[in-house]
């Protein structure tokens, strides 16, 4: 009946020895990357940026040390110790430095970093002070921007401190064709060039450029066959040597020539992924259709009868484990912000084809079966769900979901390719597209979409409300007047879109400081050799090379001001049952909010401290007092009652997510102050702004940064996540909750939307569990909801693992757009998850 | 709407959507109230009283039971429609006992099969012939109760005999108009022996056209609701079956009756 093989397919033993290694000890940071870097840029100095790059490129590949690690049948690791990471000074450095001696004990995503390498970085560092795209950005961006930032409006912290990711290239070419035909074309485009064309001195260099960093990923690959010759003379055990002279003969093949069977394919889709990653520390360097562009290769080797489907799937099982294998250090705010150690390599399978056409097949079901197999965070994996889905497919992908392990993620074809044809895509490439990073769709191979530009907080623009765009005594938002005086709810609301509007323009502002700082000094021509039309126009990708050019900052917090506005709307203006004033007054004193002993207790010993250092001594009575006034805030016991029951009234205005179309249509109007005007601004590449509405794990950092919110959210607590109602506030289950979501326009939030929800495995159980969990994704994907995701785990299994990590490091959670090791995010990350509303059904 | 069934009026306490245990695909419950039984272990005791309650949970008094009319019922239970049609779910009446308000049971099964729904009704079955005949018209599925197989034991934990069940049951399976899976609850002390349940699960697969039996282990979710209504619950201190016992028991039923058995709906 089916014309792919659904079955299962055994695990190879190998699979977790690779895993066992990988994980046996803390990643550490290596200094070999940096050096290199260094050494060839004090040699070019002088000479065009593009040239230095590639040259630095080629300085890299050719002297980085290479490992093979044990049992591996595909080769190509960034850094010598598993999970390593290599740091990339040109993008900026002073904030690792200052962590040095922070990042192995922080808790989110610690690393190990020995004294020799602090020395090592040290020394590397001196070269680049005043030389980064971070430098050059901020030179570039307007003090107001600048203002904001410092402020926590916005933060376009990913791409003003790294590179920028977030592509997906042609691996299917270079494994049908080879870098060689890369080459030619960089070649022929460069014998077209004349002495007299304008923009000859850019086009010639970047077309050499391009030709030397492809010739630097070959030799990278070839000097793996080397190694790997060497290592099987000196290897004893026969099986392993053949596997080794296999090594060696896949090495020397590719990537420099087109593969000639599906493992070879495999090693050259590896090295491609992994030197990306080398070039430049952009994350969300995503595989894309892995399933569409190597199904020619293991079609054609099983025809033959060159391979069984077990090697081809412990090849695939291999290249997930390997995707583990790299990694990155962030900023200790940053990797709050990303937490779980994740690179975001998104991986899809199934969906159409660019005829529109099912596209799933074999390896569409043999990739869930790798994620299945290996049970990690990468690669982020995610399915393409359309009207024409095979259910099996659908059923089988369910039963990932089921394993907890917080893969995949779903993403709705009828949703997503009409947003993408309304950003100017052809049919043909926005049926093909696949997704980067968390929830980005975009097409592979011709896309620069700068999807995670910025986190933006869409409830800090109503804190500028209420202080008449004052935060801690500096105008920085506009003056939009005394919020007590504003008459109607449209004036009200009128000030928050003009603030909105404000802190957007000053967003793009920023943005696009960040980009031509990257366009000027790390323009990559390893990766835009293979993005089209890099080559036909003569320029990089961060130039605007590419087909589609577009930015892409995600807001989040909607269901927060939806809440917060309109319960303004009901009971400051409709009802009038609430004083702007008294509200104005609740919310700055937190709504009475006791603080905790703890904190109480830190800020009376702080205090004490500071009266002895002046010399005071203070009596019993008076710390006693002292305390009393940190637990309530100083907020007298009358006032504290008061706003108490402010909040309380708060929380009795209904609320989104519960399935009531008018707080939903609201909700939906509160996305646009967003999605809307950000349509109208232009980035330097001559693409687009686009809006997401996803936060990463943002939206627990960035709460702590936001005070109390009208919608009775107390200050410093998470906002809500992506789409998702706020926490616990939807209360009428699943659908209920994701009929609420699906009225928000999702086509207009062409770069990505994200809904979290979170499922006790009881409701997937047995096959009627799966189909009718099926049935919930379909149902939601009928009323043009983009993206789903879930958590599949007990409440109690949570709490245990909090408890006893040691039990629980292989618990993989779906954080936001990924997933993540449970046991390695921060406690409040970890109790955010918790607390999400679990949808059960008893 | 200009159908009669839109305007029967009824008594209810609470609708549950996205329900998947309580019959095919992704249901809404209707939960009906009154109930002509007592049973000692009822998860749901604000249910039992035909008049509207108060009911005191985590220091907040909330009204238990709403009179409606079936046309605000479907309006809340159409808001999963895409649901039911992806899965081929739909509304499932609970209670309380549905067959306490045959009329508006029956009336509530009507307007769901306009709607082309899949319809259920999770019953005691206690309740005169006349009473299910008039959902049998609109019912697709009876999950029905059994509860034990002796008479005396019956009428001790649930104040009723079992007489009137069994004849029921053995009607509803001869008229053979809906499916008819049978459901017992086991409770410890009550029904959890393996021959107490073989009794049941042999009864049931005397029945022709049954195929399912389902046994539900006993829960305590429903404990805090008898303080808040004010009354004693004499099984305060029972504790539910272990998993282990309840694979024994589903072994032995399957053992002894023939059917498919499972544990929960």
């Amino acid at each position: 009946m089916n014309h792919y093989y659904a079955e299962d397919i055994a695990k190879s033993p190998r699979i977790g020895r690779l895993i066992e290694h990988l994980y046996a000890k803390m990643p550490v940071i290596e200094a070999d990357r940096a050096v290199l870097l260094t050494e060839s840029y004090k040699e070019t100095e002088g000479e065009p940026i593009i040239i230095r790059r590639a040259k630095a490129f080629d300085h890299i590949c050719r002297n980085i040390p290479i490992t093979i690690r044990p049992l591996e049948l595909i080769v190509g690791s960034a850094s010598q110790a598993p999970r390593g990471c290599q740091v990339f000074p040109e993008y900026s450095f002073e904030w690792l430095e200052e962590e040095f001696d922070t990042v192995a004990t922080r808790s989110a995503d610690p690393f190990y970093i020995a004294d020799e390498t602090k020395k090592t970085l040290h020394e590397v560092y001196k070269y680049w002070k005043g030389k980064t795209t971070s430098d050059l950005a901020t030179s570039y961006m307007a003090p107001e921007a600048l203002l904001a930032i410092e402020h926590n409006m916005f933060t376009p912290g990913n791409y003003f401190y790294n590179g920028v990711g977030h592509v997906t290239v042609c691996y299917g070419r270079i494994a049908q064709e080879g870098l060689e035909s890369i080459q030619a074309q960089a070649a022929e485009a460069l014998s077209k060039v004349n002495f007299g064309d304008a923009d000859y001195a850019k086009r010639s260099h970047f077309l050499q450029a391009v030709i030397i960093a492809c010739e630097a990923a070959c030799v990278y690959a070839e000097r793996y066959a080397e190694l790997a010759r060497k290592e099987a003379e000196a290897c004893s055990d026969p099986t392993r040597r053949e596997e080794l002279l296999k090594i060696a003969e896949n090495c020397a093949r590719v990537p420099r020539h087109g593969a000639r069977s599906f493992y070879e394919a495999c090693q050259s889709f590896w090295f491609i992924q992994m030197l990306l990653q080398m070039e430049s520390s952009g994350h969300s360097i995503s595989p894309g259709r892995f399933d569409q562009y190597m199904y020619p290769f293991f079609k054609a080797d099983l025809d033959k009868g060159l391979i069984t489907r077990e090697f081809a799937q412990e090849l695939m099982d291999c290249i997930w484990v390997k995707l583990n294998d790299l990694n990155k250090v962030r900023d200790a705010a940053s990797a709050e912000g990303f937490a779980g150690y994740s690179l975001f390599q998104n991986l899809i399978a199934g969906g159409q084809t660019s005829e529109g056409l099912d596209a799933t097949n074999d390896l569409s079901f043999m990739c869930i079966q790798a994620s299945m197999h290996v049970s990690l965070p990468q690669p982020s994996f995610s399915i393409r769900v359309w009207n024409g889905s095979p259910q099996e497919f659908l059923m089988k992908a369910a039963e990932l979901t089921r394993t907890g392990v917080g893969l995949p993620a779903y993403y709705n074809d009828e949703v997503i390719i009409p947003a993408l044809l309304s950003r100017g895509l052809t049919m043909e490439d926005a049926r093909d597209y696949n997704i980067i990073g968390c929830v980005e769709p975009q097409k592979a191979g011709k896309t620069e979409g700068w999807h995670d530009a910025a986190f933006f907080n869409m409830c800090r623009p109503l804190e500028l409300v209420f202080s008449d765009g004052m935060d801690k005594g500096v105008q920085v938002g506009l003056k939009t007047g005394d919020v007590t005086r504003m008459k109607t709810f449209d004036e009200f609301y009128d000030a928050y879109k003009a603030q909105m509007n404000y802190m957007l323009s000053l967003l793009v502002n920023a943005d696009n400081a960040i980009d031509m700082a990257h366009a000027e000094r790390c323009p990559l021509p390893f990766l835009s050799g293979m993005i089209e039309d890099c080559i036909g126009r003569g320029k990089s990708v961060q130039e605007g090379g590419a087909v589609y050019n577009f930015t892409g900052p995600q807001g989040f917090g909607i269901a927060n001001m939806a809440d917060s506005l309109y319960a303004i709307k009901a009971l400051v203006y409709d009802e009038q049952k609430l004083s702007m004033a008294d509200l104005k007054d609740a919310l700055s004193n937190n709504f009475g909010k006791l603080r905790t002993p703890e904190e109480a207790e830190d800020i009376t010993k702080n205090l004490a401290k500071a009266f002895a250092a002046d010399g005071v001594t203070l009596n019993e009575d008076q710390i006693r007092t002292m305390y009393q006034t940190a637990l309530s805030g100083g907020v007298p016991e009358d006032k504290r009652l008061q706003y108490e029951a402010i909040r309380d009234m708060l929380e009795e205005v209904p609320k989104f997510g519960n399935d009531l179309p008018e707080v939903d249509a609201f909700a939906r109007d509160v996305a646009y102050t967003y999605t809307r005007p950000l349509q109208d601004f232009r980035n330097p590449r001559g693409g687009q702004f686009q809006a997401g509405l996803y936060p990463v794990s943002a939206n627990v950092p960035l709460g702590a940064q936001t005070g109390a919110t009208p919608d009775g959210r107390y200050a410093g607590t998470p906002v809500a996540d992506g789409v998702s109602p706020s926490a616990g506030r939807d209360t009428h289950g699943p659908t209920a909750s994701a009929n609420s979501v699906s009225r928000l326009d999702h086509y207009i939030a062409s770069n990505g939307t994200l809904f979290n929800m979170k499922f006790h495995p009881s409701a997937l159980a047995g096959r009627e569990g799966l189909a009718n969990f099926v049935a919930l994704i379909r149902s939601y994907f009928d009323q043009k909801g983009s993206h789903m995701q879930f958590n599949v785990v007990s409440r109690e299994t949570l709490l245990d693992a909090q408890k006893h990590p040691d039990k629980y490091r292989s618990l993989v959670v779906r954080v936001a757009g990924y997933s993540a090791l449970f046991t390695t995010l921060s406690r409040s990350l970890q109790d955010d998850i918790i607390n999400r509303t679990e949808q059960t059904s008893i | 709407m200009e159908n009669a069934f839109n305007k029967v009026r009824g008594r209810i306490f609470d609708i549950q959507r996205y329900s998947i245990h309580d019959g095919p695909g992704i249901r809404t419950i209707v939960f009906l109230k009154g109930c002509f039984l007592r049973c000692r272990w009822c998860c749901n005791p604000e249910s039992q009283e035909y008049d509207i309650q108060s009911l005191t949970m985590n220091g907040k008094t909330k009204t238990v039971g709403e009179d409606t009319t079936v046309e605000a019922v479907m309006s809340e239970v159409l808001k999963d429609l895409p649901y039911y049609r992806r899965s081929g779910g739909g509304l499932t009446l609970s209670g309380g006992e549905c067959l306490f308000q045959p009329d508006f049971a029956a009336a509530l099964l009507e307007a769901a099969h306009y709607w082309q729904l899949n319809t259920a009704i999770e019953s005691t079955a206690f309740a005169p012939y006349e009473s299910i005949r008039k959902l049998m018209p609109h019912l697709d599925l009876f999950l029905m109760d059994i509860k034990h197989m002796d008479s005396d034991k019956h009428k001790a934990f649930t104040g009723v005999e079992n007489g009137r069940i069994l004849e029921n049951a053995r009607r509803v399976a001869v008229s053979r108009d809906c499916e008819l899976i049978i459901r017992v609850p086991v409770v410890p002390g009550f029904n959890d022996t393996p021959k107490e349940i073989c009794d049941i699960a042999r009864f049931a697969a005397s029945l022709p056209g049954v195929r399912r039996l389902h046994l539900l282990p006993y829960h305590r979710l429903g404990q805090d609701k008898y303080t808040g209504l004010g009354r004693d619950y004499s099984l305060a201190h029972l504790l539910p079956p272990p998993a282990e016992h309840m694979r024994e028991l589903l072994e032995a039923a399957e053992e002894a009756s023939g059917l498919a058995c499972q544990i929960g709906g």
